[in-house]
């Protein structure tokens, strides 16, 4: 390949990127007037919250469990190269809290969500099902869309503080029966250090993540392409987009809350 | 009332329709025939405004179809879809009871549930269908609550995207009726898409033949035999021999 060729190859893909933030941007923005305006669909809303919260649980607090007895483990072998292995309760509830706790459960929720989602809106779309909807006077973004993401948006940051929870148990677990740590110094030292807003921090991560899963999954759905193939286009751009944006907000997020 | 005047789309390098003509009057039942893959469906898209004409202009009633507002302009109509296109996280009734469960429409559920299996009645199912998922019904069967769900608000205008196809002839003959039915009591506006001849002959008024992108023959059902159009010949007598290649 020539040099403007590959220029143009290059321009091409810019151009295209850009054109996806500016519609991701747009589906974003038409979501959300859509909370301000009737109809509502509550049932569905309790839906998407018992499917997007309760039943994620368990995959987001086993992770959370084993990576703060991971974390347990590493910051004693780390910190007794200083004599330092007091700090394991305060940097394993401080690294959940803050980082592990949103991160790992919002791309959990991104793997196990806007899969999902993106499946489910993905056939409905090739099966004609979103072409009925609104023949039937339903608009799909307040049907289908507005209640995935907003409980998405209400239900990530509770997993969050629930993971952390199971988090700090997994380590304090480790560092008790593994490591000798005395039980109530353990849970001395932890509430000691944590701060709340090392908590809300992570809670407005898990919000902020909650809202790129749901609306990955949507929007990805709503654009799949026809057939099998389309839908399995669809769920992987869903998992592999939100995945990636949960990071990179995550570096953001990180750096507005707690750069000084 | 329904006009289509110079209708172009094409879906990137394809050009499915190229210029399609063709109006319905009130209280008519237009059948819309031609081979597979022609754009018949596309063609009644387009009227409903879920596919977006390159060219040209739609109108119903006299009011262009892209500045109509939409709530009030889709609670005019009632469409079959080809596939069924049936809410498989929904029960049957609710399915076809959607309409009347949400919006200007709603009403309150157990009267919304019983026009739902009256409706189911009427294209042959029985109540026990009521409670099931779409996914437990054969595709004959998802067809006819398809259908249910298309005449449960009693539309002014209905859409039926091969209503027949995948039915047996039994079946077939009963929905023939139930669609002449609609149009003839309830003074409905029918637009159908088929395939199959009998119920061509069952249920139109007048015939459209959608090919190449444009419609080739249209006119009342009783000069159909009679039209010397060779494509329309072919098709009506099923030859593989003519005008219309059998390779598309
Ligand atoms: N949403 C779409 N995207 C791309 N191509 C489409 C779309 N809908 C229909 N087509 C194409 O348009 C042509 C006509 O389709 P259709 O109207 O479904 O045919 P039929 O006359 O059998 O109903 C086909 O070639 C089909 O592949
Ligand atoms: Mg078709």
């Amino acid at each position: 390949m020539n040099f403007i060729g590959m220029l143009a190859h290059l321009g091409r893909t810019v151009m295209a990127l850009l054109a996806a933030i500016g519609r991701i941007t747009l589906f974003a923005l038409n979501t959300v007037k859509h909370l301000f305006s009737p109809p509502f669909y509550g049932k569905e809303l309790f839906a998407a919250l018992v499917q997007i919260g309760w039943l994620s649980l368990p995959v987001v607090g086993l992770t959370a469990f084993f990576t703060g007895g991971a974390l347990a483990l590493q910051i004693y072998a780390g910190g007794a190269r200083f004599n330092a292995e007091s700090v394991v309760p305060s940097i394993v509830a401080i690294g959940m809290a803050r980082e592990l706790g949103p991160v790992l459960g919002g791309l959990m929720v991104a793997a196990r969500v806007s899969s999902s989602i993106a499946a489910e809106i993905g056939t409905m779309k090739v099966t004609e099902q979103i072409d009925a909807l609104v023949t039937l006077s339903t608009n799909p973004m307040k049907y289908l869309t507005l209640p995935r993401v907003l409980a998405a948006t209400l239900a990530v940051p509770i997993l969050v503080a629930v993971g952390d929870a199971i988090g700090i148990m997994g380590g304090y677990i480790v560092g008790t029966e593994r490591l000798g740590f005395n039980a109530a110094a353990y849970l001395k030292n932890t509430v000691d250090f944590l701060t709340l807003a090392d908590i809300t921090s992570g809670m407005v991560k898990g919000a902020v993540f909650g809202f790129i899963v749901a609306l990955m999954g949507c929007y990805f759905g709503m654009n799949s392409g026809r057939g099998a193939q389309g839908v399995g286009r669809a769920t992987k751009s869903a998992v592999v987009t939100s995945s990636v944006m949960i990071l990179a907000a995550n570096y953001i997020l990180t750096e507005a809350f707690f750069s000084a | 009332m329904i006009s289509l005047s110079k209708v172009f789309k094409s879906f990137g390098p394809i050009d499915v329709l190229q210029g399609v003509d063709l109006s319905i009057e009130r209280g008519k039942s237009m059948v819309i025939i031609g081979g597979s893959g022609t754009g018949k469906s596309v063609c009644l898209k387009c009227v409903l405004g879920l596919i977006k004409p390159d060219q040209g202009l739609i109108t119903v009633d006299g009011q262009d179809v892209q500045t109509a507002e939409r709530e009030a302009f889709l609670a005019r109509f009632g469409m079959l879809f080809q596939g069924g296109a049936l809410f498989d996280s929904l029960p049957v009734w609710q399915n076809v009871a959607f309409r009347l469960m949400r919006g200007s429409l709603k009403r309150p559920k157990e009267e919304a549930r019983d026009i739902a299996i009256e409706k189911l009645r009427r294209v042959g199912l029985k109540p026990e269908v009521a409670d099931k998922f779409p996914a437990e019904l054969s595709g004959g069967m998802q067809k006819r609550v398809g259908l249910a769900r298309a005449i449960a608000a009693d539309p002014e205008i209905i859409f039926f995207d091969e209503p027949t196809t995948g039915l047996d002839p039994i079946m077939s003959g009963v929905i023939n009726d139930l669609i002449r039915e609609i149009v003839v009591e309830m003074g409905a506006t029918a637009m159908t898409i088929t395939h199959d001849m009998t119920s061509v002959r069952a249920i139109a008024d007048d015939i459209a033949m959608l090919h190449n992108g444009v419609i080739q023959w249209t006119g009342p059902v009783a000069d159909m035999d009679q039209s010397g159009d060779p494509y329309l010949d072919q098709f009506i007598h099923g030859r593989a021999e003519g005008p219309i290649e059998a390779v598309r």
